[in-house]
């Protein structure tokens, strides 16, 4: 599977810490600002960047990345231009993983070989499909996994010991433990909880696993780090480039800086997560 | 449920993993993938439990008031010189379409598998009142999503779902339509997995909901078969329906797939005409993709965003449609064609002021596709046609169109 994942998987690891994954939406509130987001984000502490791929019906998204969506598509964005936000990125970050997340229509029109062609050349590394089970994996994730592209597989609360090796199966890259049943957004469960839900994914596989929808703040951060492999924060940072646009949906000078700020506070939390677990 | 499909049969499907052809499947999110499953292995054994079709029979019978007349409409088949036209009359259906055979099958399978909420989806309101009646039998409370736009335009169903003592709640997301509202359905159910059933109203969504729903239909045109042979001695020559998701057309079509001197022909919702983007003709006018958990024919845009529909009719106001109807299309068992607003509207009038009955806008587009071909067939030919739904819903749009203060 794409290296670049694994060794940074690898190298977080050994700094004894947990990674930090940021999700944002491509295209949102236009392709430059865009652009500028990603490139922000490693340098504020983001270890492995999700980039959302917007879609008119998000069937398992809360009403934060619904808007977001929104503003990205009246944008124009398509997924042409959502792969071309990788590139511009790629071209000066070698080392951050890419993963393109959203639903199947816009890839399936766009065509699957087509898609997984441009992709890798565009430096992605992996893809989460949230409307594809392990029972759809001859559309897309067999073909990705033989071109060497990550497939990564939403686990969650429902997911039992009997299903999990299914949904493992293919899975590679890391395992996304969806921390609740419930659309992204949603407040948090007890972290105590999610733990146990991470250790007994943890005896079936030996990828890392990464814990998000929930996840809004430094201190969930390092609550939820302190047992996952790594945490994923997407609502609160979409919220944040939210509440910096003019009433119109435009960007400001303040969107790149608070997106930032907000990932610094975050990835200071991941830091000190497995401190607080010695405690 | 259904008589055993022949070799070789337009019935057989689908397969075990839900595909009709290419369409179908099961393209939805991990966390509800174990609910499908478990609906799947419920529904796997209801459907051969002999209780379970005593009980559906029974209330059939006795609450649905099935089996519906089959109507030879004798002034309409006069004035169009043409074919005999009988109707089904699924209008005269409890709650006034065919959208409460599917509930009651659906709310059996609830209460079998302990469930404690019911969760649906409307657009015109017809299958939401249907939900929130059965819901309301049964003693279970219902949360109905419906489009704001649609909550307007549909007012006196909205009432009768408040009534009934549903939740009817409003969705803002998109145009407010009903494909706004599945998207919201779907998010209440990965939300409260644990006690919620979500009663999809069509033959379309992940499997095993085109299959089950489409079974629960397909009363309609076992009925009408025998009722038609009592009737004519013979089978129609031409069957008709109107397709918005396509329950009521599945559900009167499948029966006669197999029957290769039957023509059927699904009527979709033309809107304003084909070469805008006011019509919700999926199959005429889209091209195949996946929504709502299966792969089917939708109007989408060449980046795969799915695009709003328009009808008059807000029950064909869905920019998909079941896939099994996308396989008869692709497999040429099933004509397609569109129907526009006002050819709807005028039909709608006629059969008021011929026959006495006020259709459904829904059902007025197959009618209208009636009136075009009754004429140019002969007397001795026979066409059946699905009424299924009547129209009190509609007067006030209609009324509103036709400039009549009400």
């Amino acid at each position: 599977m794409t290296a670049r994942m694994d060794r940074k998987f690898a190298d977080v690891a050994s700094e004894g810490r947990p990674v930090l994954v940021t999700y944002f939406m491509g295209g949102d509130p236009d392709f430059e600002t865009s652009v500028s987001i990603m490139k922000a984000l490693p340098k504020a502490g983001a270890d492995v960047i999700e980039l959302g791929m917007p879609f008119s019906d998000p069937m398992a998204d809360g009403p934060a990345i619904q808007l977001a969506g929104q503003r990205s598509l009246k944008a124009g964005q398509t997924l042409a231009k959502t792969i071309e936000i990788a590139r511009r990125f790629r071209e000066e970050d070698q080392r951050t993983p890419i993963v393109l997340m959203g639903y199947y229509n816009p890839i399936y029109i766009y065509g699957v070989d087509r898609f997984l062609t441009d992709a890798l050349d565009a430096g992605i590394d992996g893809l989460i499909v949230v409307d594809l089970p392990p029972e759809m994996d001859d559309e897309l994730c067999i073909p990705a996994l033989e071109k060497g592209i990550n497939f990564i597989r939403l686990a969650t609360p429902t997911t039992d010991d009997r299903r999990l090796p299914k949904v493992l199966e293919n899975t590679s890259g890391f395992v996304y433990y969806v921390s609740m049943n419930g659309i992204t957004g949603s407040a948090l469960p007890d972290p105590s909880l999610i733990a146990g839900a991470v250790e007994r994914i943890k005896t079936h596989t030996k990828l890392p696993v990464c814990v998000g929808f929930g996840v809004k703040t430094a201190e969930h951060a390092r609550a939820i780090g302190a047992s996952a492999d790594g945490v994923v924060v997407g609502t609160a940072i979409v919220n944040q480039i939210a509440s910096s646009l003019t009433e119109e949906g435009k960007a400001t000078d303040a969107t790149v800086p608070g997106v930032e700020a907000l990932v610094r506070g975050l990835s200071a939390g991941v830091r000190s997560a497995r401190l607080a677990a010695a405690e | 449920m259904n008589e055993a499909p022949k070799l070789n049969s337009f019935r057989a499907g689908p397969d075990e993993d839900g595909r009709f052809g290419i369409f179908g499947g099961r393209f939805v999110a991990e966390t509800l993938m174990p609910l499908i499953l478990d609906l799947q292995a419920e529904w796997d054994k209801a459907k051969n439990d002999p209780a379970f079709k005593a009980e559906l029979d029974n209330l059939g019978a006795h609450y649905i008031g099935r089996p519906s007349p089959l109507y030879f409409a004798e002034r309409l088949t006069e004035e169009l010189g043409g074919a005999k036209i009988y109707f089904k009359r699924e209008e005269l259906n409890h709650t006034g379409s065919h959208k409460i055979n599917n509930c009651i099958g659906q709310i059996l399978l609830a209460k079998r598998m302990g469930k404690t909420r019911i969760i649906a989806e409307t657009g015109a309101g017809q299958h939401g009142v249907a939900s929130a009646t059965v819901a309301a039998r049964f003693g279970l409370p219902c949360v109905v999503y419906m489009g704001a736009t649609d909550v307007e335009r549909q007012a006196p169903n909205v009432f009768r779902m408040k009534l009934l003592g549903a939740e009817v709640k409003p969705v803002t997301a998109g145009n407010g339509t009903l494909k706004d509202a599945m998207n919201e359905a779907l998010r209440d159910w990965v939300t409260n997995v644990d006690n919620t059933y979500y009663l999809i109203g069509t033959a379309a969504g992940p499997h095993p909901y085109p299959e089950m729903v489409r079974d629960f239909q397909a009363v309609i045109g076992q009925e009408a078969k025998a009722q038609m042979l009592e009737a004519e001695g013979r089978l129609p020559d031409l069957v008709i329906a109107a397709v918005g998701g396509g329950s009521n057309a599945i559900g009167i079509f499948h029966s006669f797939l197999d029957d290769e001197g039957v023509k059927i022909v699904g009527v979709e919702a033309g809107g304003k005409g084909l070469d805008g983007d006011e019509h919700c003709a999926s199959i005429t006018a889209g091209s195949p993709g996946v929504l709502h958990g299966n792969r089917t024919y939708l109007l989408q845009d060449g980046d795969g965003q799915i695009k709003e529909g328009h009808s008059i009719s807000a029950g064909l106001d869905y920019p998909g449609i079941g896939p099994e109807h996308s396989w008869l299309n692709d497999v040429g068992r099933v004509e397609y064609v569109p129907i526009m607003d006002h050819e709807a509207l005028e039909a709608f009038q006629m059969l008021t002021r011929l026959e006495g009955i006020i259709p459904a806008l829904e059902p007025s587009h197959a009618l209208a596709e009636v009136i075009k071909r009754a004429p140019t067939m002969g007397k001795d030919e026979i066409i059946l046609m699905n009424l299924s739904g009547r129209g009190d819903k509609d007067i006030f749009t209609v009324g509103k169109i036709l400039g009549m203060g009400l």
